[in-house]
């Protein structure tokens, strides 16, 4: 009796948490953080029917046959309902994920459209580091032997390579509102993560591997970076912040560090 | 099937060779279960310090500094402390409580006696598989006490981090491999242990006793004694590799071109995803390892005290199969970030969602049995229906979990931290509660308190919703988990009133806990006598006394002549008709 209760008091509770506007997320600022959101809802809906089906179905039977001295139904099963529940959970399980291949797709899948604005990451404990290609529009050659935080060349730019010389490196990363970014990801030491929540993109750095992530934001702010793979003692402090900009702004910018870079 | 009868022993005298050093699987099984008894209290106590470090991170409490003068200067919690109570307590949680005693410990005890047999099929190996375990949480809890302390890089030990040595953090030094050590031996432990049930199943099965009429926890321990065999190689396999690159130089899991602390190291060659892809081999079938035996052992439960047969006895064992058969092909889902190839994920996603589909069948067969019963509250029953429920809402989070496209922002954030707390974690113990009542009066003789049980029961219940539930909320707002403090991000900060009501949740539910040990050595002790069949069960174990005597079946040769689950049968004048029952 009280377990029914309990049962279905957990149910109500369970739905009004994850129906409510109490914790949601963060408004998304890309397309798709929208499909995302779109097929979190979807999962929702379907999830939501069969626990709340499951549980009250649960706390039903517990409510409604209590021994009351008589003798249960003798009965080994049904063979029909097997093969009712079993290919309804097929269907609804498996059609959830192809769903939302869709969205996997989108960020893993389909190569970015139009002009991109390509921007390399490296992280290390605990600090993450962004680079553009600068004026010339080429990435100076990396040799591990020059790495030199304290000189403020975290990705170890290599000096002899002119490409280089105008390289911006930044601990923050700013993009261009609406336009493609696509950013190299990569470790020096062990894994660590690229996580923007309002983006819905998770990307592990790994040490080793050169990893491409593409987004495009389209709403101008500044959000947090939050590593989110275990990294050591300073996991929890290492964070960047990204800034999406008017393209105009991200320009001007840009220009002002090669500026910077030249005055040296 | 046929030779149990040429596997016969005499009891020891000695105290030694009757308590400590036993063949004997009864007192095997005790000795693993009072194992397992000891790590969930010491895993427990790891949890409540970080929930009150989560909720408190700059309190200072003077007896941390007395336990870890360098990890707590002051009596302030440090974040490589905090990591590495993390990782203890997800390492002796899953090996040492969840591993050990739904398998290993009333697996060994109920296994040979509802198959009819007079013991495993190797005593000695099931006690050096015991003292081997034994010898590996000693090794795992030396971790705490060398210089640096336990490791900090979690239970999942992902490389580089676990391979770099002291370099990479305090505790991924020495604590480290004592730390890998550890899990190896306790994998060879595994080993012995699964050899023994596979062979303990086929071979020594009573006449009559066929497969489709064992009742299904033996299905469930035999299909996890399987899954181990299979999982446990690979973990020792990658544990040597782990443990050669960190002492021989060699270089399994560390690619060329790392700079750590501005050195740069000599590796060339490995894979950090490698480590990955091995430790979730074992990894993702030892979810099933943890949580088959409590699936097993509910329908038991849920079908003598529904006083009717159990549901779909044949689908039930078909799940079972089905979830050890997929269990081994699904372990990308936890890699879908790292880095592994895109179609990759899309192809284990997949095989994610059909390995939902056996968790779903069981769970409808649940409520199919106790639909139309007669359902007799005892509390064993209450934590039986209370792990369904559990099961069923740590499930259902896995379906967003097993799709890349929404693990993309879920993965690694408290989402996670809660799905697998509610399914492996709390489900999974649930069963063990639910074992310990209702097979208490067989291993002890005599009957634990009710009142108590069901108290501590509807405590429990509500304490562990309270915990988990909010878990979910959090990852949905983005809280990353293994965060040592919530002070560098503004939004985490926002959510500090979550993290104090589970803390809360937790507290309150680790001291109910202490009812559940009154009730345990005080029945041990004082209990009522128990008969031998006090639940009016139908299984071997309840035609012979409590406690059974050192050989089971005092020398009789039983043959087995009904299926498991005879309850409320038409035309007999009992509701049940035991397996023994003359045909």
């Amino acid at each position: 009796m009280l377990l029914a209760l309990l049962i279905w008091v957990f149910t109500v509770v369970i739905v009004w948490m994850f129906a409510g506007d109490y914790w949601t997320f963060p408004e998304a600022i890309n397309e798709h953080g929208r499909q995302y959101d779109q097929h979190f809802a979807t999962t929702l809906y379907i999830t939501g029917a069969i626990f709340f089906v499951s549980q009250i179905a649960l706390g039903w039977t517990i409510f409604k046959y209590r021994d009351n001295g008589g003798r249960a139904t003798y009965s080994h099963g049904n063979n029909k309902l097997e093969v009712l529940w079993t290919s309804a959970a097929a269907v609804l399980f498996i059609g959830a994920v192809l769903l939302s291949t869709r969205i996997w797709a989108g960020v893993h899948l389909t190569p970015p459209q139009g002009e991109v604005v390509e921007i390399e990451a490296v992280a290390k404990q605990f600090l993450f580091n962004f680079r553009y290609a600068g004026a010339d529009g080429k990435f100076g050659k990396l040799d591990i032997k020059q790495i030199n935080d304290a000189a403020g060349n975290p990705f170890g730019i290599d000096e002899k390579d002119p490409a280089g010389k105008d390289d911006v490196v930044n601990s923050n990363i700013r993009v261009p509102k609406g336009k493609p970014v696509r950013l190299i990801l990569r470790s020096r030491d062990v894994i660590h993560n690229f996580f923007v929540r309002e983006l819905r993109v998770k990307q592990d750095m790994v040490p080793g591997m050169v990893i491409p992530l593409h987004f495009q934001a389209d709403k101008v702010g500044k959000y947090d970076v939050a590593c989110s793979e275990l990294c050591g003692l300073g996991h929890h402090q290492m964070r960047a912040e990204l800034e999406v900009m008017e393209p105009a702004d991200f320009e001007k910018w840009l220009q002002e560090e090669d500026a910077k870079l030249k005055a040296q | 099937m046929a030779s149990h009868a040429t596997h016969v022993h005499t009891p020891p005298s000695g105290f030694i060779r009757k308590y400590v050093f036993s063949l004997d699987h009864k007192v095997i099984g005790k000795q693993y279960y009072f194992l397992a008894l000891f790590s969930v209290f010491l895993g427990m106590f790891l949890s409540v310090l970080m929930r009150f470090h989560m909720t408190y991170p700059d309190a200072k409490v003077s007896w941390f500094e007395s336990l870890w003068p360098v990890g707590a200067p002051g009596g302030v919690m440090t974040p490589e402390l905090y990591l590495s109570l993390m990782t203890m307590h997800g390492t002796i949680m899953v090996f040492f409580v969840l591993t050990t005693a739904p398998q290993a410990g009333f697996g060994n005890f109920f296994l040979p006696i509802q198959i009819g047999a007079e013991d495993m099929a190797f005593p000695v190996l099931n006690m050096l598989s015991f003292w081997t375990t034994f010898l590996a949480l000693l090794v795992m809890c030396a971790a705490f006490f060398v210089e640096g302390g336990a490791p900090l890089g979690g239970w999942t030990a992902y490389a580089p981090l676990s391979a770099l040595g002291e370099s990479a953090g305090p505790g991924q030094g020495m604590g480290m491999n004592l730390w890998i050590l550890s899990i190896a031996l306790f994998c060879g432990a595994s080993l012995m242990g699964a050899i023994n049930f596979i062979a303990t199943t086929i071979d020594l099965r009573v006449p009559g006793m066929t497969l489709m009429r064992m009742p299904l926890t033996c299905w469930a321990w035999f299909v996890t004694a399987i899954l181990s065999l299979l999982g446990f190689a690979v973990l020792l396999s990658a544990g040597i590799l782990l443990l050669m690159d960190r002492t021989a130089g060699s270089s399994f899991f560390l690619p060329a071109g790392l700079v750590v602390n501005d050195q740069i190291l000599d590796h060339r060659g490995g894979s950090p995803l490698l480590w990955q892809h091995l430790f979730w081999f074992f990894g993702h079938p030892e979810v099933y390892i943890a949580i088959l035996p409590g699936m097993g052992l509910a329908s038991n439960v849920l079908s003598v005290f529904a006083r009717k047969p159990i549901f779909g006895y044949k689908a039930m064992v078909y799940a079972i199969l089905a979830i050890g058969f997929l269990g081994f092909v699904v372990w990308g889902h936890h890699m879908f970030i790292s880095g592994m190839n895109p179609y990759t994920s899309i192809a284990f996603s997949i095989m994610t969602m059909a390995i939902g589909v056996p968790s779903a069948i069981k769970t409808f067969n649940w409520v199919g049995t106790l639909w139309g019963a007669q359902i007799r509250l005892t509390t064993a029953m209450l934590f039986a229906l209370g792990f369904v429920s559990l099961f069923v809402s740590g499930g259902i989070s896995g379906i967003f979990l097993g799709q890349p496209g929404l693990d993309l922002y879920l993965h690694d954030t408290y989402f996670v931290v809660g799905h697998f707390h509610m399914i492996m974690g709390v489900a999974a113990i649930f069963g063990m509660f639910s074992g310990t009542f209702f097979w208490f009066p067989k291993m002890f003789g005599r009957m634990m308190n009710e009142t108590l049980g069901k108290i501590h029961f509807y405590l429990t219940f509500i304490g562990v919703y309270a915990i988990f539930t909010p878990m979910h909320v959090l990852g949905i707002v983005g809280n990353p988990r293994r965060y040592a403090d919530y002070k560098t991000f503004e939004f985490m900060g926002q959510l500090l009133n979550v993290h104090t009501f589970m803390t809360h949740a937790a507290i309150f539910t680790a001291v109910v806990q202490v009812l559940f040990v009154i009730n345990l050595f005080w029945s041990m002790k004082k209990g009522a006598k128990a008969p031998d069949n006090p639940w009016e069960a139908t299984s071997l174990e309840w035609s012979i006394p409590s406690p059974p005597p050192f050989d089971n079946f005092g020398g009789k040769h039983l043959t087995v002549q009904h299926g498991p689950y005879e309850y409320a049968v038409p035309g007999k004048e009992k509701d049940h008709v035991m397996q023994v029952d003359p045909a």
